[in-house]
């Protein structure tokens, strides 16, 4: 079965001369949460955009299931489904109107039972004689993503899903996109809250400057780029690191009160239990001790500030 | 799937008739006014004064001119806000999106647009016979040019509706060029009634042709032949159906 969605060197170049997206290849599997992460301005929106038919792309080729945007564009563009970032809606229509379009505008027949089906989901079945107008935030943005799923797409696009939103919208969310993916969707977010991608996606791509800098599943590259930190808090400050910890390399902080050792998650022998035996062959006590794992975030911020 | 996105022209179609039901007391309204104004003022005050034109009353006469006169700016305006409105709220996303093609698309944002302009122009008509006596001859010309007409600047309005890109520019072309060339097409008079030379610039009015053969099938009388009337109308249409051919294959005001 091929790829749920394949795009080979991808270009975007406006008009201006400002090449938005350059030589992008990606290829993604059925079933998975894939989170791309990036800057503002790094080109998630275009791609997005591009796939789903809304941005015109000046170079490469895309294919959904096999099929070709360009020439194959029925059978392609049905099994999207897009929540854009920002919401758009027809403020005089009614919850239950405005999904019906959608599933018509994407060419399918009417099925009431499908569309009660996912306005229960979106706890959005009470209100779907509602005017768009009269309801908050959050449901708008809820109507949206019942509009995205109300031709039972196969592939659904949320750019940004929780800009904006409070955190237990976010946690809605959340699990409203697991619910979709244990049914067999495939999900594409981008974001800028690492916390999302983390918490949710089987893969990660880190795109900046309009090239796809990596693409990688998640835990390996957490497991690959993740620094561990031991921090150790001494009961009597030191003024220098003694010779004796020099392979180590250690840095002293808040008034020689601090050791940090950072090692490599990865590492076979990470040095901690040896650097803990030598320091108490030393005399040095420590009150406390603390070890973290750098987070997503870090990661991604290191990314880009390299490619830089 | 293959073939024609049947449900979606439908669900276009549906929720543009919806928008105008949501606003039926302006649609209905304000042609059924307008036109009563008109006979007021034409047709009662100063049509009794007139002498009748080519045998036909004055209250008369201008029947098939006002007629045409809210066919062309309800058309533009009904399908020029029609898709300007999804680009103004920001939800053309979907449509660009949507499994559908252009002609797809035009057939559901202008079908609907023609729709109301023909049951507008039905209700003029109806509202005409209260205070005149309209006789029509070719009945079956007059709907095909009511149709003809209505779908033409449907197209039009569709394009200046793509066009736009505010308000004030969705107004300009019927307020600035479709409304002074209807006046000046030959809707309340005959252009015979025209000293030269403006009886010879009047036929480079495009409105006058269209005025001229919709007359025609009212009472058999027209400024210029009605092959004139239709040709005139139907190569207007091409020329639309060339522009938006041409707007969809580059995405031009509808795609960065």
């Amino acid at each position: 079965m091929p790829a749920i969605l394949s795009i080979e060197a991808l270009g975007k170049q406006y008009k201006s001369g400002h090449k938005a997206l350059e030589g992008v290849d990606l290829s993604i599997e059925r079933g998975e949460i894939f989170a791309l992460l990036g800057p503002n301005g790094a080109g998630k929106t275009t791609l997005i955009s591009i796939i789903c038919g809304t941005v015109t792309r000046t170079a490469g080729t895309i294919s959904v299931a096999g099929h070709d945007i360009d020439h194959a564009r029925r059978e392609a563009r049905q099994r999207i489904g897009l929540v854009p970032q920002e919401i758009a809606l027809d403020m005089f229509s009614t919850v239950l109107n405005t999904v019906r379009f959608s599933r018509g505008l994407f060419g399918k027949a009417p099925d009431p039972a499908y569309i009660e089906e996912i306005l229960r989901d979106l706890s959005l079945w009470d209100k779907r004689n509602a005017r768009i107008m009269e309801l908050s935030g959050g449901m708008k943005r809820r109507v949206m993503i019942a509009k995205a799923l109300s031709h039972e797409p196969e592939l659904l696009f949320l750019d940004e899903p929780t800009a904006g939103v409070d955190v237990n919208l976010r946690r809605d969310m959340w699990a409203l996109v697991r619910k979709l993916r244990e049914r067999g969707m495939t999900i594409i977010l981008t974001t800028h809250y690492i916390e999302e991608a983390e918490e949710m996606a089987d893969r990660v791509g880190v795109i900046n400057g309009g090239r796809l800098l990596l693409v990688e599943d998640k835990d390996a590259l957490m497991r690959k780029m993740g620094k561990r930190q031991l921090t150790l808090t001494l009961q009597a400050p030191l003024a220098t690191i003694p010779d004796e910890l020099a392979e180590w390399s250690l840095v002293l902080a808040e008034d020689g009160l601090r050791l940090i050792y950072s090692f490599d998650a990865q590492a076979e022998d990470t040095g901690m239990p040896a650097l803990l035996h030598r320091m108490s062959e030393l005399g040095i006590a420590y009150r406390d001790l603390d070890t973290s794992r750098s987070t997503l975030e870090d990661i991604f911020v290191n990314l880009v500030e390299k490619a830089a | 799937m293959s073939g024609v996105n049947l449900h979606g022209i439908w669900a276009i179609y549906r929720t543009e008739m919806a928008r105008s039901i949501r606003t039926v007391w302006q649609s209905v309204a304000t042609p059924v006014i307008t036109t009563a104004l008109y006979f007021i003022v034409f047709g009662g005050a100063i049509g009794s004064r007139m002498s009748h034109v080519g045998g036909v009353g004055y209250g008369a006469f201008i029947v098939p001119g006002l007629i045409m006169l809210s066919l062309l700016t309800q058309s533009i305006s009904n399908a020029s806000i029609g898709i300007y409105f999804p680009k103004f709220t920001g939800t053309m996303f979907e449509i660009l999106s949507a499994p559908l093609n252009a002609v797809e698309a035009v057939v559901g944002y202008v079908g609907a647009a023609a729709t109301k302009s023909v049951v507008i122009g039905l209700i003029i008509l109806a509202t005409a016979t209260f205070f005149t006596d309209v006789r029509i001859l070719h009945p079956v010309w007059m709907v095909a040019f009511l149709l003809l007409t209505s779908l033409t600047f449907s197209l039009f309005g569709f394009l200046i509706g793509i066009w736009a890109k505010n308000f004030e520019q969705l107004a300009i072309i019927p307020s600035l060029v479709i409304t002074p060339l209807t006046f000046l097409g030959g809707a309340f008079y005959s252009i015979d009634m025209l000293p030269q030379p403006w009886r010879t610039v009047s036929l480079f009015n495009p409105v006058v042709y269209l005025v001229s053969g919709f007359r025609w099938s009212f009472y058999g009388l027209g400024d210029v032949g009605v092959g004139a009337s239709l040709a005139f109308t139907a190569g207007f249409m091409a020329l639309c159906l060339i522009a938006l051919a041409w707007i969809f294959r580059t995405g031009w005001r509808l795609k960065p």
